[in-house]
C-alpha cells in the first residue's frame, strides 16, 4: 500500500468543505490509511498560471517536494480536479524539461524550501479508490444500496486534459480513459446506483469564469444540466469542487436572472459512495451542500 | 494554407451588383457576389516573437492551421467570433490591426485545455490564449479584463501566505470591479444562493424540525474563522518573495 499524503488545498478548507469531510468520512470507513499533507500551500489553482505559469509549476513542485523531503512520502493524493491536474502538470514539465527542474529547484533554494526531486506521483481520489479497493471491493463494503438513483457522473476537464500530462491513463484495461473516463461511473454502479449515458462527462462548466464572466458560465452549466435530465439523470456526481460549486451557484443564477428551471440534485461522489457504505448524511455533510437533495434521498431510501 | 470560413470575410470586402448581365446572362443579386482583392502591407514579421516571449505563448509558431482548436472550442460552440486558429493565424503573419478586431474577446478563454489536449503539434492554444490577452493588457489596447483582476487578487494572497482564502478573494474581486455586493443579494441570485445555503425559507414555512435537520453548522462556521484568522501556510517564508521577484525579472528580461 502506498504511503499517501492527503492534499486537501484550498477550495476544500473553504467553499469545498463537503466534499473534504465527505472524502475524509469515506477513507475512515474504508479503512485506507492517509497523512494530512504537512503544511501545505496553494496549487495555483486556474489563477496564477495567468499571471506566470511558472509560479504554478514551482507552488505545486513545493507540495510534492514536502511530501518526499519532509514526510518520506511517494504519493500525494488530490480530490480537487485543480489541485490534481496542476500537481500533474509541474510533475510532466519537469520530468520533460531539464531547465523547468533547474529553474524548480533553483527557487526553492533561494526560498528554503524542500527541494524536489521527480520522485513523487499525484494521484486522484478516484484513482486512490479504484487502486486500493476497486468496484468489486465497493460491492462487498455496501451496507445500504443506492437503490437505482440515476446518476449522471460528471469529470470535467482538468481531471482528463490535456492528456499528455497523464501518462498513466489510456493503458489499456483496468486504466483510466481521457476519452471517455469511467473510474466514478464504476464505483457508484457497484454501490447500486444506475449510470446513464450522460454525453457531457468531460464538457467544460465554465468554472474558471464563473464570477468574471457569469452569463458564459450559466449558459455552459445549463447545457450540463439540461442534458443530464434530458438524459434521464435524477443526480449529478461530480468529483471537483470548482464544478460543483460552479453546478450548484449558476443553476440558482440560471433559474433567477433567466427564468430556466432544472430539478437534478447535485451531489459530490464520495457522498453517495459514503451514503452506499452506510454513513450518515450529516457525517457526509450533504445537508451543508447548496442543492438540497435531502428530501430527494429519502424518497429514494437511501437515507 | 489558411481556411477561410465565410464569417471572416469582412461584409466591406463584399461586392454584390442588384441587376448584372453578362454575355447575355442575368446574374443579379448573389450570382455576381465578388470578395474585393485585398492588399494587405502592415504586417509586422516578428509579432510572434511578442507572443512567443509570454507564458503560454512559446510554441505558437508550431501551428500548421488543421483548426482542431477551434473545433474543439467551447466558447466557439456559443460564439462563433471566438476563433483560437484564425488568431494564431494572424499571430504567425504579424497581422496586429486584424487581431484587434476581436481584442474584447479573447479574455474570454474557459481554460478547459480541449484545443491543448487535441493539438497535433502541441501548439498549446490555451496557453497562446493567455499569452494575447497580456500582450493585449501590456501594449494598452484593452483595459485589464476582470478575469485578469480576478487572477491578480487571487495571486497576491497566495505570494502573501502560501494560501487564499476564498471568501476574501470573491468579496475583494467584486470591490476591485466595482460591484456592490449588498446589492448583489438584495437583487437576486446571490441571496437566493446564501438563503439556500442556509437553508432559511424551510424555518419562514414554520418548519422547525425539517430546518435543524438541515442546519449547516460546521461549514458556515469554518468560513466565518477562516475570515478572521486567514489560512496561511508556517513555512511560507521567504517564498512569495523570491517568486514575486522572479516574475519581475522574466518580465524585465523580455519586455523591458
Amino acid at each position: 500500500m502506498a504511503k499517501v499524503a492527503y492534499y486537501p488545498g484550498c477550495a476544500l478548507e473553504g467553499s469545498g468543505g463537503p466534499y473534504d469531510r465527505s472524502t475524509r468520512a469515506l477513507v475512515d470507513a474504508l479503512d485506507l490509511e492517509m497523512v494530512n499533507l504537512q503544511d501545505w500551500n496553494c496549487c495555483g489553482a486556474m489563477e496564477v498560471k495567468n499571471i506566470h505559469p511558472m509560479l504554478q509549476t514551482y507552488m505545486s513542485a513545493r507540495n510534492m517536494a514536502i511530501a518526499s523531503e519532509k514526510m518520506g512520502f511517494d504519493t500525494v493524493m488530490a480530490p480537487c480536479n485543480g489541485c490534481y491536474h496542476n500537481l500533474k502538470k509541474a510533475e510532466y514539465e519537469c520530468a520533460t524539461s531539464a531547465e523547468t527542474m533547474q529553474t524548480v529547484q533553483e527557487l526553492a533554494s533561494k526560498a528554503g524550501d524542500p527541494v524536489y526531486k521527480g520522485n513523487v506521483r499525484t494521484i486522484h481520489l478516484l484513482e486512490w479508490l479504484m487502486e486500493e479497493i476497486g468496484a468489486d471491493g465497493i460491492k462487498q463494503r455496501i451496507r445500504k444500496n443506492l437503490n437505482g438513483i440515476k446518476i449522471a457522473n460528471y469529470y470535467g476537464c482538468m481531471y482528463t486534459r490535456p492528456r499528455q500530462i497523464f501518462p498513466e491513463k489510456d493503458q489499456g484495461p483496468g486504466s483510466e480513459s481521457s476519452h471517455k473516463p469511467h473510474f466514478m461511473d464504476d464505483l457508484l454502479a457497484a454501490a447500486g446506483a444506475v449510470n446513464i449515458d450522460f454525453p457531457l462527462k468531460t464538457a467544460c462548466c465554465g468554472g474558471a469564469h464563473t464570477l468574471s464572466d457569469s452569463d458564459t458560465s450559466t449558459q455552459l452549466v445549463l447545457n450540463l444540466l439540461q442534458a443530464a435530465e434530458e438524459a434521464g439523470a435524477e443526480v449529478i456526481a461530480t468529483e471537483c469542487p470548482t464544478c460543483h460549486s460552479g453546478l450548484e451557484m449558476h443553476q440558482i443564477r440560471a433559474e433567477t436572472r433567466f427564468g430556466i428551471k432544472t430539478g437534478v440534485k447535485i451531489l459530490y461522489f464520495t457522498q453517495l459512495l459514503g451514503l452506499a457504505l452506510g454513513l450518515s448524511a450529516r457525517k457526509l455533510a450533504i445537508h451543508e451542500n447548496i442543492s438540497d437533495s435531502l428530501d430527494f434521498l429519502h424518497e429514494k431510501g437511501v437515507i | 494554407m489558411a481556411i477561410h470560413e465565410k464569417s471572416l470575410i469582412a461584409p466591406e470586402d463584399l461586392m454584390t451588383a442588384d441587376k448584372l448581365v453578362i454575355d447575355g446572362v442575368d446574374v443579379s443579386g448573389h450570382w455576381n457576389t465578388m470578395i474585393k482583392p485585398r492588399y494587405v502591407s502592415d504586417y509586422d514579421p516578428d509579432f510572434c516573437k511578442v507572443i512567443q516571449s509570454y507564458g503560454g505563448g512559446e510554441n505558437v509558431h508550431r501551428c500548421w492551421q488543421c483548426g482542431s482548436c477551434t473545433n474543439s472550442c467551447t466558447v466557439y460552440a456559443i460564439n462563433a467570433d471566438f476563433n483560437p486558429r484564425y488568431w494564431i493565424y494572424l499571430v504567425n503573419l504579424g497581422l496586429q490591426a486584424e487581431l484587434l478586431k476581436d481584442k474584447d474577446i479573447i479574455w474570454q478563454c474557459v481554460s478547459c485545455n480541449k484545443c491543448t489536449n487535441i493539438c497535433p503539434k502541441d501548439v498549446r492554444p490555451e496557453g497562446v490564449m493567455k499569452a494575447l490577452q497580456h500582450w493585449l493588457e501590456d501594449a494598452g489596447h484593452v483595459p485589464k479584463s476582470s478575469s485578469t483582476k480576478f487572477d491578480e487578487e487571487f495571486t497576491r494572497q497566495c505570494f502573501e501566505r502560501g494560501r487564499i482564502e476564498d471568501t476574501e478573494v470573491i468579496m475583494n474581486f467584486f470591490k476591485q470591479t466595482g460591484q456592490d455586493v449588498v446589492e448583489l443579494v438584495k437583487q437576486g441570485w446571490l441571496g437566493i444562493m446564501l438563503a439556500r445555503m442556509n437553508h432559511l425559507p424551510l424555518l419562514r414555512d414554520g418548519r422547525i424540525g425539517a430546518f435543524l435537520a438541515r442546519l449547516p453548522l460546521l461549514g458556515p462556521l469554518k468560513m466565518g474563522w477562516a475570515m478572521l484568522f486567514k489560512p496561511r501556510t508556517k513555512s511560507w517564508g521567504r517564498t512569495g518573495e523570491v517568486l514575486r521577484q522572479y516574475v519581475e525579472e522574466q518580465k524585465r528580461l523580455h519586455h523591458g
